[in-house]
């Protein structure tokens, strides 16, 4: 390499960074940097009117999995906060397969209109993802609570007498979350099926395939990269969400979200909440890397 | 330094991508370009044309080397401090900027009064022809309107060179032909030296005053039209010009001995040797009886094309030739596959290239 | 109906998902939305039309002040995110790969990749520990941090339009006498302007719509517009917030009609 690039490669990077400076510090400061702070108050003791005392412990990380007996200082599983972990995975999986599963369809019929449709339908998709979840959550609420839209109707034409309760159960927690994030699974499938050569079905079809079988080993494994992308962005905030079963689900049915906030209100041990936060960060993280690998091994389709 | 030199590159080089994997665009090139004429730089993509002309720009530094414009060193200049101007490829116009703004922006930039501009931007829309458009959107008209304007916003400021980068690459045939008449036009009107790119060496025939043909990073020739023709330097050149026949030969004496052992009149001064001898088609004459040196041949096959037809000949040895005769009012193009016939070459038209 | 001969990108039921998908998505926003002009208290039986609940929400003082506040921390928030946002964007965007790439394209994106409430948490902290330091408890904390989560969105719109803008324009200003700085100022912005508009109004809806992370940062009496929400949905007096949601509701509408007009391409 001359000199003449060298140097020209050494200015190119410190204008790059120049340039990005001021969104870099805001980010640290009021982003990046804050989440260094919970890493450390998770190894502190909690204070006794909330935030913390300093002194090094584990305390609140163990706190995570088991919890100690006051009495006989045995330490025994903590059942509340497993019950807790596994509400908040289970309605997450299946809030990503039920979006997938209508979500698919959905993406498919947009892909497959007239381009004058496709962008009208599209944005159709786009409105609810920049409404305000608080919201869309909230109008999920007034269908479903007992005095709602839905038990109203079902009453009025004489198909039960009593309500029936949905809300505050984990099915309308999973519902609102069904909801609120089917278009973050539409949008990315749809990105994927765009870009899918519908001549590919000819050629299927040409070779014999049935209907489901030119589904099953010809689209699905070609649109996989949308198929990811699309479960990941739906997993990801349903598994970190607050407002859908602060609404939804009431004070029992807590996800890790509602349950993280416990700790720093009522609750007052800052340094479990702290250890739970960073728990939810690392699952989060785990996530996308294994969405950046198969998307890597899977570029290749798109 | 020749007087006349407007600009002189002096072994420039110029290397692209990192230290693993170098690629020499330009490999210590050196050209003089005189003043007012039509310069074309002429090559395969990837030859290094377009990257002496960034050179010439400013939009590239050289590695080593120097650009000298009327004598000043400018290498290391940026674009804005030269006074230079190009027309891109695609034309670069500013898409929120009308004709008229687009043509005196260079003017506007150079700081001249509006009154002046505003003249000069007149007299240049007269000269392009696109009074009419002058305050239409560039994405208002048509591919050939936007070549003019490009021509007019790069002639606005009386550059000392202009530098055209493929220009009329994306306009259709027709157009093309249009456009390279109107630019030789124009370079006349203005006295400006255009330093033209192209890959199309009819282009490059038809309109410069001198051609340089360059391939891999390296100048072959430089010369007229009609030199680069006809006095091919090397192989390459000959192949790139035009349609040629390669012919495999010994000289011995001065006379060239082909391998069927018919032999061939060549110009004087050259070694004994093998040799690489160079017949355009045009100049490959078919006759059905023997004269005197004629070489003995078949009709491989034969090609109508309109004006002419490509003959495809293979002589006694093996070796292949095409010539190419003109038609008849009849269409009728002469000998038809299998015939034998005699070949001979137009005098003085064969060329000797080193082997 | 019937099928009219075979189409191969057909598939069976897929129509019908996606028609159900549509009124299902629309539906409850569309009964919120008629609801709001609800003459009676209910949410499910209509008594008529009426705007009593927009003109009580319109008297309500809390009403008022979180909506000013919101728009308040929006306006600051989206012309902060924009600006560094934008020059990030010409930092980052069409350059020669260079050490730290990686780095800084996660910095800007962590907001999107971080959940919410973790962020809210780490600002919780954080910012408890500056409000004891220095005893100031104004807006400056929510201005920040809807500052910095709405970066990623500002960024997005305006790098694709930079990556989709044509460098020979400004190889071609250079080359006719531009400076860098006339060069940027007269071709390279106002090609961009649109981006920036686009980025802009997408950190505006963002930082209307948070709830979560205002919630933690806020002091005392801070109350936005979703705040507010959150904390009346809760009480079960509604009617209000279905006026108030409708309003935020065609906000939103407005501005992503104008940002698609702006990015859509011309075909």
């Amino acid at each position: 390499m001359s000199e003449v690039q060298k140097q020209a490669d050494r200015k190119n990077a410190r204008n790059a960074w120049a340039l990005s400076a001021p969104a870099l510090l805001v980010l640290t400061v009021a982003a990046v940097g804050p989440l260094l702070i919970i890493l450390i108050y998770s190894f502190l003791l909690p204070g006794k009117y909330g935030n913390v005392e300093w002194g090094f412990s584990f305390d609140a990380w163990r706190g995570i999995l088991v919890s100690k007996d006051i009495f006989d200082g045995t330490y025994k599983l903590a059942d509340a906060h497993l019950t807790i972990f596994w509400r908040s995975v289970k309605l997450s999986l299946l809030t990503t397969v039920f979006t997938f599963v209508v979500g698919f369809p959905t993406a498919w019929f947009i892909a497959t209109r007239p381009p004058r449709w496709r962008a009208a339908l599209l944005f159709l998709i786009t409105i609810p993802f920049w409404t305000n979840l608080l919201i869309r959550t909230f109008a999920i609420n007034q269908i479903i609570r007992n005095e709602g839209l839905f038990n109203t109707a079902m009453i009025q034409l004489g198909l039960i007498d009593q309500p029936i309760v949905i809300i505050y159960t984990d099915f309308a927690v999973f519902l609102g979350m069904t909801y609120v994030y089917l278009p973050l699974m539409v949008l990315p499938l749809f990105a994927a099926i765009d870009r899918f050569d519908m001549r590919l079905l000819e050629a299927g079809y040409d070779l014999y395939a049935s209907r489901m079988q030119v589904l099953r080993r010809i689209i699905v494994p070609i649109v996989k990269p949308g198929i990811i992308a699309g479960s990941i962005l739906v997993f990801i905030p349903s598994l970190g969400a607050y407002v859908t079963p602060r609404i939804l689900g009431g004070g029992r049915n807590m996800m890790i979200g509602n349950f993280i906030e416990l700790q720093f209100g009522a609750g007052r041990n800052w340094p479990l909440g702290a250890a739970l936060s960073m728990t939810l960060l690392i699952i989060v993280m785990v996530a996308l890397l294994v969405y950046v690998r198969f998307a890597n091994r899977d570029g290749g389709h798109g | 330094m020749s007087a006349d030199a407007i600009i002189e590159a002096k072994s420039v080089t110029k290397t692209f991508g990192g230290p693993a994997e170098p690629v020499v665009a330009l490999d210590h090139v050196s050209a003089a370009i005189l003043r007012n004429e039509f310069f074309t730089l002429l090559g395969p993509s990837g030859c290094g044309k377009t990257t002496l002309l960034r050179l010439i720009a400013g939009f590239e530094m050289p590695d080593s080397g120097e650009i000298r414009l009327d004598g000043e060193e400018i290498g290391h200049l940026p674009p804005n401090k030269r006074p230079v101007n190009t027309v891109f490829q695609s034309y670069a116009l500013f898409p929120h900027m009308t004709v008229r703004e687009n043509i005196g922006f260079g003017l506007l930039m150079q700081g001249r009064a509006q009154t002046e501009i505003r003249e000069i931007v007149d007299r240049m829309l007269e000269l392009v022809r696109m009074v009419e458009m002058a305050e239409r959107k560039t994405d208002q008209i048509s591919g050939g309107q936007q070549q003019r304007v490009a021509l007019a916003r790069a002639l606005a400021p009386q550059p000392k060179v202009l530098l055209l980068d493929e220009p009329l690459s994306a306009l259709d045939y027709k157009l093309r032909k249009e456009m390279q008449i109107e630019l030789k036009r124009l370079q006349h009107e203005t006295g400006i030296t255009f330093v033209f790119v192209t890959h199309d060496q009819e282009e490059a025939l038809t309109m410069s005053d001198r051609i340089a043909v360059m391939s891999n990073g390296k100048i072959n020739q430089i010369g007229s039209p009609r030199e680069i023709y006809t006095h091919p330097v090397n192989r390459f050149v000959a192949d790139f010009i035009g349609e040629t026949n390669f012919i495999e030969a010994q000289l011995e004496k001065g006379v060239a001995r082909l391998a069927g052992g018919a032999r061939v009149a060549i110009e004087t001064g050259h070694a004994d040797g093998a040799v690489t001898l160079a017949v355009r088609p045009e100049h490959v004459r078919i006759a059905t009886q023997g004269a005197q040196g004629a070489i003995p041949a078949t009709v491989a096959d034969s090609v109508y094309f309109g004006t002419d037809s490509h003959v495809y000949l293979a002589l006694d040895d093996g070796t292949e030739v095409v010539a190419r005769l003109g038609t008849d009012a009849s269409g009728h193009s002469g000998p038809e596959a299998g015939d034998k016939v005699f070949v001979d070459f137009a005098p003085g038209s064969v060329q000797v290239l080193e082997a | 109906m019937a099928e009219r001969g075979f189409s191969v990108s057909r598939l069976p039921g897929f129509s019908t998902v996606a028609v159900m998908v549509f009124v299902a998505l629309y539906l409850p926003i569309a009964m919120l939305v008629v609801f709001s002009f609800n003459s009676g208290t209910s949410v499910a039986i209509w008594e008529g039309v009426s705007l009593r609940w927009y003109v009580s929400a319109w008297a309500n003082e809390q009403v008022k002040e979180a909506t000013f506040r919101s728009l308040i921390i929006a306006s600051a928030a989206s012309i902060v995110a924009t600006t560094v946002a934008t020059m990030a964007a010409l930092g980052t965007t069409r350059r020669k790969a260079f050490k730290g790439q990686t780095l800084i394209y996660v910095m800007i994106n962590q907001p999107l990749m971080v959940p919410e409430i973790v962020t809210a948490v780490a600002l919780l902290i954080f910012f408890a520990t500056i409000k004891v330091a220095t005893g100031y408890q104004g807006l400056g904390y929510l201005i920040a941090a809807h500052s910095a989560f709405c970066i990623p969105f500002a960024y997005l719109p305006i790098r694709a339009r930079l990556e989709g803008m044509d460098y020979t324009l400004e190889t071609a200003a250079a080359d006719l006498y531009a400076t860098p700085w006339q060069t940027f100022r007269r071709v390279t912005l106002p090609l961009l302007m649109p981006g920036v508009i686009a980025g802009m109004m997408l950190s505006f809806v963002t930082s209307l719509d948070d709830v979560v992370i205002t919630l933690f940062v806020k002091s005392a009496g801070q109350d936005t517009l979703p705040t507010y929400m959150l904390a009346q949905i809760r009480r079960s007096v509604t009617s209000e917030v279905n006026a108030i949601s409708t309003v935020l509701l065609g906000l939103t509408v407005v501005m992503l009609t104008v940002f698609f007009l702006l990015t859509r391409k011309k075909d």
